[in-house]
């Protein structure tokens, strides 16, 4: 939170004239859930990074193509969407979710993490 | 032909397309990915993406002093009011590029964002008239089923049985009794205009769509189904699943008008039982205890297959058959009180 500012230093009827400056503000601090990259399994299919509503997914382009990197945990929230899209959270042969050892993102409790 | 999920992160990993990080809608809540996905479109396009919003959940929490999620040019105004503004502010652009202030080949793109409670109930008087006047906008609604920014009040949009604040389901009433209002019918009687459904469970079609838009010369509405996955209680990470499963079941059928003329763009051949679709939310299951569940469900059901049923019969007939020619954009382009 930056410092308020008092009436006289404000922009005429309180307008906020940095565009985008809420990437200042972190969302990170809301999660329950924290989502973990298992790279191992991981397709690069982007579709965790489509869905993300919190642009929390980090990507960086390898000879053209882009490849997940996982979280940035300032923004993200836990959601989970990234999870639930992901094509590694389903069995592809029973359709049913897939053991934890082969998915590409597994949600687990933030209290796990506490310590850091 | 819009981009898929591997080329869009390779235009905009780096970026942020019109909307920032650190904004503070819900976890999961499907309005930010409505929002990405057509500024994305839009500017993966070549456009500038210019905004203005309604009063409602994208909006309060977008901008809350001192910051804002917009890094594109933004207006708020009102919750009445957005199609009124963003028809201003189209008005404007085109003034300023007559006296020469702006280049004449720069795209700009108009896009209005409004909830269901700003586009089927307060605002719709004001998009009414933005359409009829043929501003080159588009407008977008975000539909979540109700006023969801005030606590999940009733809606035009709310379906009917669903549990809402002003029309609870207890012992008297099983939640709201009307049927959702057709916003898309109503918008599509506009003529001259392209409207559309979209849901982000399809994003192909959800781009196609948005590009659509964006080259029709005239107005274009957009109905986006967009899960508040506070308020219909369901899991944070919902949002996709179940706009997938309303456009299943027949809930969200995915289509289009062009001036007059219908399209299905996803043909459902078995569709899923709308029960599906009303099981898997919290915001049914105090229905799912009353006597007359089975009825509510049952009327719901005969809704949605007619309807279905009517829109591909529409296809059929309107092939071919527009209503009106793009003639409405000659007038307003030469129109005198752009300067
Ligand atoms: C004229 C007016 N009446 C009431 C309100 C209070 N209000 C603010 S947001 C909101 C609900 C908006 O509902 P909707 O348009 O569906 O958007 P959502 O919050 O559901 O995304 C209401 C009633 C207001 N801001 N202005
Ligand atoms: S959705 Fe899953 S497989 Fe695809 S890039 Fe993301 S983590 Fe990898
Ligand atoms: S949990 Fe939600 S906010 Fe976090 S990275 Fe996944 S989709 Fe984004
Ligand atoms: S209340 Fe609903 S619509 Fe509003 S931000 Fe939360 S999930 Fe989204
Ligand atoms: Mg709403």
């Amino acid at each position: 939170m930056p410092e308020l500012k008092g009436w006289k230093e404000l922009p005429i009827g309180g307008l906020i004239v940095e565009p985008g400056n809420a990437k200042q503000y972190k969302t990170g601090t809301w999660r329950v859930l924290r989502p973990v990259y298992q790279p191992e399994n991981c397709i690069h299919c982007m579709q965790c990074w489509l869905y993300c509503p919190d642009q929390a997914i980090v990507v960086e382009i390898v000879d053209g193509k882009p490849k997940m990197r996982g979280y940035n945990y300032y923004y993200c929230k836990g959601c989970g969407l990234c999870a639930n899209v992901c094509p590694k959270s389903t069995d592809p042969k029973t359709k049913q979710p897939a053991p934890e050892e082969k998915r590409a993102i597994v949600m687990r409790p933030e209290t796990d993490f506490a310590e850091e | 032909m819009p981009l898929n999920a591997i080329e869009l992160a390779k235009l905009f990993h780096d970026k942020n397309p019109g909307i920032t990080p650190g904004h503070r809608m819900c976890p999961g809540c499907a309005a930010p990915n409505v929002v990405k996905f057509a500024l994305m479109t839009a500017i993966a396009k070549g456009y500038h993406p210019v905004v203005g919003l309604a009063t409602g959940c994208l909006e309060v929490s977008t901008t809350i002093f001192p910051y804002t999620a917009w890094n594109v040019p933004y207006i708020h105004n009102a919750f009445e009011n957005v199609a009124a503004t963003i028809s201003g502010v189209e008005t404007a652009f085109r003034a300023a590029k007559k006296r020469g202030e702006i280049p004449p080949d720069k795209k700009l793109a108009f896009f209005a964002f409004a909830g269901d409670g700003g586009t089927y109930d307060i605002g719709l008087q004001s998009l009414s008239g933005a359409v009829e006047r043929g501003h080159k906008f588009i407008y977008i609604v975000y539909d979540n089923e109700g006023y969801m920014n005030t606590g999940n009040q009733r809606s035009g949009a709310t379906p009917p049985g669903s549990d809402t604040t002003t029309a609870p389901v207890g012992k008297q009433i099983p939640g709201k009794l009307q049927l959702k209002k057709n916003i898309v019918e109503i918008m599509a009687a506009h003529e001259n205009v392209y409207v559309a459904t979209v849901a982000i469970s399809e994003p192909i079609d959800f781009m196609k769509k948005i590009e659509k838009a964006l080259e029709f010369d005239g107005p274009a509405f957009i109905a986006a189904h967009s899960a508040c996955v506070r308020f219909w209680r369901v899991n944070d990470d919902k949002a996709v699943e179940s706009a997938r499963l309303a456009v299943e079941t027949l809930y969200w059928p995915l289509y289009e008008v062009e001036r007059g003329v219908y399209r299905v763009t996803k043909k459902i051949t078995n569709p899923k039982p709308v029960e599906e679709y009303i099981r898997s939310q919290g915001r049914f299951r105090p229905l799912l205890s009353r006597p007359d569940a089975k009825e509510i469900i049952e009327e719901l059901q005969q809704y949605v297959t007619s309807r279905y049923e009517r829109l591909l019969a529409l296809e059929e007939i309107t092939k071919d058959k527009p209503l009106r020619g793009p003639w409405a954009k000659e007038d307003f382009q030469t129109d005198e009180h752009a300067m």
